[in-house]
């Protein structure tokens, strides 16, 4: 036991600080009115609730998609480029962005996209643009792309300058190159990344909540905050509950993915 | 707040290109500069946003007026509070766990790296959705006893440790990461030897000898501890306290101007802190 000393306080603390609060999510959303039963999830699957799980999901895989692909072309254009200044200042930046979520970035949008925004005044776009579906994503694409390009850059600089020219010596097109070399050595890094993009995405809610998406695209981590302060209806809670029990769900779906797959794409990059 | 990216160590033996005469790379040019405007237009629109306005042209007021804004200086103390309690508890908690599992309990480390990975599933809200539960039942379930008053000083509005607790949980996995990282470079179990040989004592070869080895380790979960909670909302908000972040967005409604001129500010104090922590560490280094 003394072996395990230090070790101790660590556990301790998970165990209290963590333990308690998943006890009392998964108890309180199998709770109905005080007894035990499903209703509460059975609720959160069907009508607004699914809506907005809905909304999340779909949300959350744009984003994904689109910030791996646009994440990747970045980070090839910096990693490959011969200025070292470049290279430093986007990672840099990237560094910054990819941890800058939240509030600051909801405000920066609504000055800049928002109804009387800078650049919407400007070009004179409609009111309410920024507050649909493709807004809130390019939004989200603001933290997605920087994190993408952290996560890829270091794959990208893996691809070795002798494996393209012993591709070429064979004769492969460029093309070919990419298809048959290069793209089966990134894959795993990629799919890791459009997996941990979808996760950051699913779990956001500060940007959209800051913004006051709730009314036009309900998510379902704006549903949780709504049913836990009693805006909707008193005695919601539990449903709240139930609700980031469904959360949960993904995300652990979600982490099941990446994991193996970063631990793959560690192999080719010693 | 959304996941927290480890600041990326790239590493710096980067293979260097061979020169490519000739035509110049086209297609660089048609990424970098739709990403340029993409990523520095919003930050020029909202900086413009917050000197300019139609009735007084411009003016730097709203920089000047954030200082004295009611509530700009408590929000942004309890922030930074915070956050330096979360980085000792944090750091605290981690890194006697890890040298343990290096030094003598080595079959621990699966549970180490589950127990770390944990808080990646449960994302904040949900996490707060269970903390908030956990108060309201403890409250009703204490009540009667002692640990009462002590649940209630968790909640105290001056310095809610509720707050730095959850924060803990929810940096833990970078952390971790980080310092698995640096641990990795370094050969512990000879260090902690050869300067418990040579009659060191345990305080002595953790601060001494283990935290220096760790420098630009520790400097990155410390960074990573900072922006996390600098910028949380989400906890704080639901939970009804008023750190920086949660300041921001109550005065939106009233003064427009000065949320976004917080958000810059924001902006500002998070590059600063990245640029000076990377520095520093580079220094000792080279």
């Amino acid at each position: 036991m003394t072996r395990m000393l230090g070790a101790l306080p660590l556990l301790a603390f998970v165990a209290l600080a963590f333990g308690i609060p998943a006890v009392a999510m998964v108890a309180g959303a199998f709770t109905v009115e005080g007894s035990p039963g499903f209703g509460n999830l059975a609720l959160t699957l069907r009508g607004g609730y699914l809506l907005a799980l809905g909304n999340s999901v779909k949300l959350s895989a744009v984003v994904a998609v689109l910030g791996a692909v646009l994440g990747t072309f970045l980070a090839q254009a910096v990693v490959t480029s011969r200025s070292r200044a470049l290279r430093e200042a986007v990672l840099t930046a990237s560094g910054v962005l990819a941890n800058f979520g939240g509030v600051p970035l909801a405000f920066f949008w609504v000055a800049t996209l928002g109804n009387s925004g800078v650049v919407s005044r400007l070009l004179g776009l409609p009111s309410g643009a920024l507050f649909t579906f493709w807004g809130l994503a390019v939004v989200y694409l603001y933290f997605s792309v920087p994190l993408m390009v952290l996560v890829i850059a270091p794959a990208l600089d893996g691809l070795r300058p002798q494996w393209r020219e012993a591709a070429a010596n064979n004769g492969a097109t460029p093309w070919q190159y990419w298809r048959y070399v290069a793209l089966p050595v990134l894959t795993p890094g990629l799919l890791g990344g459009v997996v941990l993009l979808f996760g950051a995405a699913f779990a956001a809610y500060a940007t959209a909540s800051a913004m006051g998406a709730g009314t036009v695209l309900p998510l379902v981590t704006l549903k949780i905050a709504a049913a836990l302060s009693g805006d909707v209806q008193t005695g919601f809670e539990n449903v709240g509950l139930a609700l980031s029990l469904d959360m949960v769900v993904v995300a652990a779906l979600v982490m099941a993915v990446y994991l193996p797959l970063q631990r793959r794409s560690t192999r080719w990059l010693r | 707040m959304t996941a927290l990216a480890p600041v990326a160590p790239v590493p710096d033996s980067v293979p260097v290109e061979p020169r490519r005469r000739g035509r110049p790379r086209l297609w660089r040019a048609v990424v970098l500069a739709p990403a340029a405007l993409y990523f520095l237009v919003p930050l020029a629109a909202s900086f413009w946003y917050t000197v300019h306005n139609e009735a007084t042209g411009l003016s730097f007021a709203p920089y000047a007026e954030l200082w004295t804004a009611e509530g700009f200086l408590t929000s942004l103390l309890l922030s930074f509070g915070l956050a330096l309690a979360t980085i000792v508890l944090v750091l605290l908690l981690t890194l006697p766990a890890m040298i343990t599992i290096r030094l003598s309990a080595p079959r621990l480390r699966a549970v180490m790296e589950v127990i770390c990975t944990l808080p990646l599933v449960v994302p904040p809200i949900t996490l707060v959705a269970g903390v908030g539960k956990s108060l309201q039942v403890g409250g009703e379930v204490l009540a009667p006893t002692p640990f009462w008053a002590t649940l209630i000083a968790l909640q105290d509005q001056d310095f809610p440790l509720v707050l730095v607790f959850v924060y803990v949980v929810l940096v833990l996995p970078f952390v971790y990461r980080s310092l698995d990282a640096g641990l990795r470079t370094m050969d512990v179990r000879t260090l902690v030897e050869a300067a418990r040989n040579l009659g060191a004592s345990w305080p002595h070869v953790m601060l001494r000898v283990v935290v220096p080895n760790l420098r630009s380790a520790l400097a990155s979960a410390a960074f990573l501890t900072l922006a996390l909670v600098l910028g949380e909302y989400t906890v704080a908000g639901i939970l009804g306290y008023q750190p920086f972040a949660v300041w921001i967005v109550t005065i939106s409604g009233a003064k427009g101007q000065l949320s976004v001129a917080a958000s810059v500010l924001s902006l500002l104090l998070t590059w600063l802190l990245l640029l000076t922590i990377s520095g520093g560490s580079r220094d000792r280094s080279a």
